[in-house]
């Protein structure tokens, strides 16, 4: 940063702030119409409300409907995640420390949600599932079946990247010479110095699915509605409950993704650090996120 | 100790065996059947190559192939334009505001599907903040249909420019404010540097992130169902009336239509994975 370049960045800088003030503004305003909405009395034909309260928020978390939409997406998403971590942590760590020809194909496998688009999905999903003998389309259990791939590629980029930076492998040569078998070292020695990557996969697939509309609506709609489908048949009827689940469903995701950056960049505890400047090659954030959900 | 190793070895593979189960269950089992199915009949029969001859030759469905393209193509390009540029200017600021800015627009992408449609009629419908303050301020002009193509375009583009940052912000990063300044000691304008330097080398990342936008917007369902349900002939709503709409569900032509969106996907990815391959051996430009 020389002197000819600072004079001429003098300039240049307030288009630059011109720039990322306008994206950002787009990008904001949506958001802020909605939330302005949720707080407002009426607003049907005037620029801005009539009048501000927080009924929308009283009138929407006393709708049974709501919240019963609402503790449905919850469990949903815990049971999907849990059931995720009891399959996944294991695998990720045998493949990669024990049976490493795998690797390469389970890699290739976890990646494919990237390349499947909820409504292509679905179709092979309600071919299967909505006739005998695995009628499950409708219930909860055909949700948690698929969104348990959807969440694959982040659950898998956490756990392996984690396994690598506490190198999982050193570590367990050194609990065993100590005299503890394969499933103690695990359980006491990995598992708790993964921790940290864990639980950001988690709280970042819980979003995940919390968000999830496309597969919700097509796989089962309304026999078991979740708060996106609840939120998709209040938009034409509701703009008051609607602006308001929006808005607690933003600040939901907000919490979540505040956590996730929190644990992403916790560092873990073992003295281990061979290779600890190696870095991540790919470092979860919640901004890992892709596509598929749109 | 062989035999207890061995036996060690099989309980491990058998810890795998719920992965295994689960993949083949939801991923690779309902993937064979839409194949299936869409060489099917309607009604699930025989063999036939009809409902992809339908799918591609049908003017409904080539016309929903057509505008899905096109609202694809102009939505990644207009998103990848704005992103680049942003992401550049982004560059600019100290490294506390730039990890500001770039988690607000990654927050945003959230900001998708239902609750975006959502946001866009209070904009922009009928009603709308912004329709009303347009009107109010004679500037009538400005005023568009959100239910129209055109609305459905900047419904897209705006999904489109927080995914695009996110992609594409690293490779402007790279771009050093040393080859400027050297650029500009030889005597090249800025534009000259841009041109010559600056986009020859990002090219590979720009083709790329194109590439996943247009994948992204070709999939994309949720957004353009929840403004209008399934009126605009676009391939993923085309999928979602043919398979699980209320009028009977021809699964069929269907399938065959998401086997169609698959490939066209597939070939978009490829291309990025090239391009990919591409940035990292063009990586150590001088």
């Amino acid at each position: 940063m020389n002197g000819v370049s600072g004079k001429k960045s003098a300039a240049s800088r307030i288009g630059h702030l011109f720039v990322v003030i306008v994206i950002l503004t787009f990008l904001l305003l949506p958001l802020l119409v909605t939330f302005l909405f949720s707080i407002s009395t009426v607003w049907d034909h005037t620029i801005l409300p009539k009048g501000y309260s927080f009924d929308s928020y009283a009138a929407l978390f006393s709708d049974d409907r709501f919240l019963l939409a609402l503790g449905r997406s919850f469990l949903v998403a815990s049971v999907t995640v849990v059931l995720s971590l009891i399959v996944m942590v294991p695998t990720i760590f045998i493949v990669s420390l024990y049976v490493p020809k795998l690797e390469r194909w389970l890699q290739s496998v976890v990646l494919m949600p990237f390349a499947v688009p909820g409504v292509v999905a679905a179709v092979g999903l309600i071919k299967l599932y909505s006739s005998p003998p695995f009628a499950i389309s409708g219930t909860i259990w055909i949700l948690i079946g698929v969104y348990f791939i959807i969440i694959l590629p982040f659950v898998y980029q956490s756990t392996r990247n984690s396994l690598r930076s506490v190198n999982a492998a050193e570590l367990m040569e050194a609990a065993e010479v100590l005299g503890a078998d394969k499933p103690a070292a695990f359980a006491q020695v990995i598992l708790p110095n993964i921790m940290p990557g864990i639980i950001a996969a988690s709280l970042l697939s819980f979003s995940i699915v919390f968000g999830e509309f496309v597969l919700a609506n097509m796989l089962v709609g309304g026999s078991y509605e979740v708060v996106q489908v609840y939120l998709y048949h209040m938009l034409g009827t509701d703009g008051h409950r609607s602006s308001a689940t929006i808005v607690t469903f933003f600040l939901l995701v907000l919490i979540l993704y505040v956590l996730v950056l929190k644990f992403g960049q916790r560092k873990p505890r073992t003295a281990v650090t061979s290779d600890a400047k190696e870095g991540n090659p790919f470092e979860l954030r919640p901004d890992s996120k892709r596509v598929e959900k749109f | 100790m062989a035999g207890r190793s061995t036996s060690r070895h099989k309980i491990m593979l058998l810890l795998l065996v719920p992965f295994f189960l689960w993949i083949f269950a939801f991923l690779l089992l309902p993937a064979i059947m839409m194949l299936i199915s869409s060489f099917q009949n309607e009604g699930g029969q025989g063999f036939t190559l009809g409902q992809y001859v339908k799918g591609l030759t049908h003017p409904l469905y080539t016309a929903a192939i057509k505008n899905s393209v096109i609202l694809s193509l102009v939505s990644a390009l207009v998103g990848l334009a704005v992103a680049a540029i942003g992401a550049y200017s982004f560059t600019t600021f100290s490294e506390k505001a730039r990890d500001r800015m770039l988690s607000l627009s990654n927050m945003m992408t959230n900001f998708a599907g239902v609750p975006l449609a959502f946001g866009f009629m209070a904009l922009l419908g009928t009603n709308g903040m912004l329709t009303l303050l347009f009107k109010q301020l004679g500037l009538s002009f400005l005023v568009f249909d959100l239910y129209s193509w055109k609305g459905l375009a900047w419904v897209y583009i705006y999904f489109q420019i927080p995914v695009a940052l996110l992609i594409v912000y690293p490779s402007l990063y790279a771009i050093k404010e040393e080859w400027k300044e050297s650029a500009s000691l030889l005597g090249a304008s800025a534009a000259q540097f841009w041109l010559r330097i600056g986009v020859p080398v990002l090219l590979p990342a720009l083709v790329g992130t194109f590439s996943v936008l247009f994948a992204n917007a070709m999939g994309a369902y949720a957004t353009a169902y929840a403004l209008v349900t399934n009126n605009f002939n676009l391939l993923s709503i085309q999928i979602g009336g043919l398979v699980a709409g209320d009028v009977f569900p021809r699964v069929e032509l269907g399938s065959a239509m998401a086997v169609i969106l698959f490939v066209i996907l597939v070939i978009a990815l490829w291309i990025n994975e090239k391009m990919l391959r591409l940035a990292r051996k063009g990586g150590g430009l001088p």
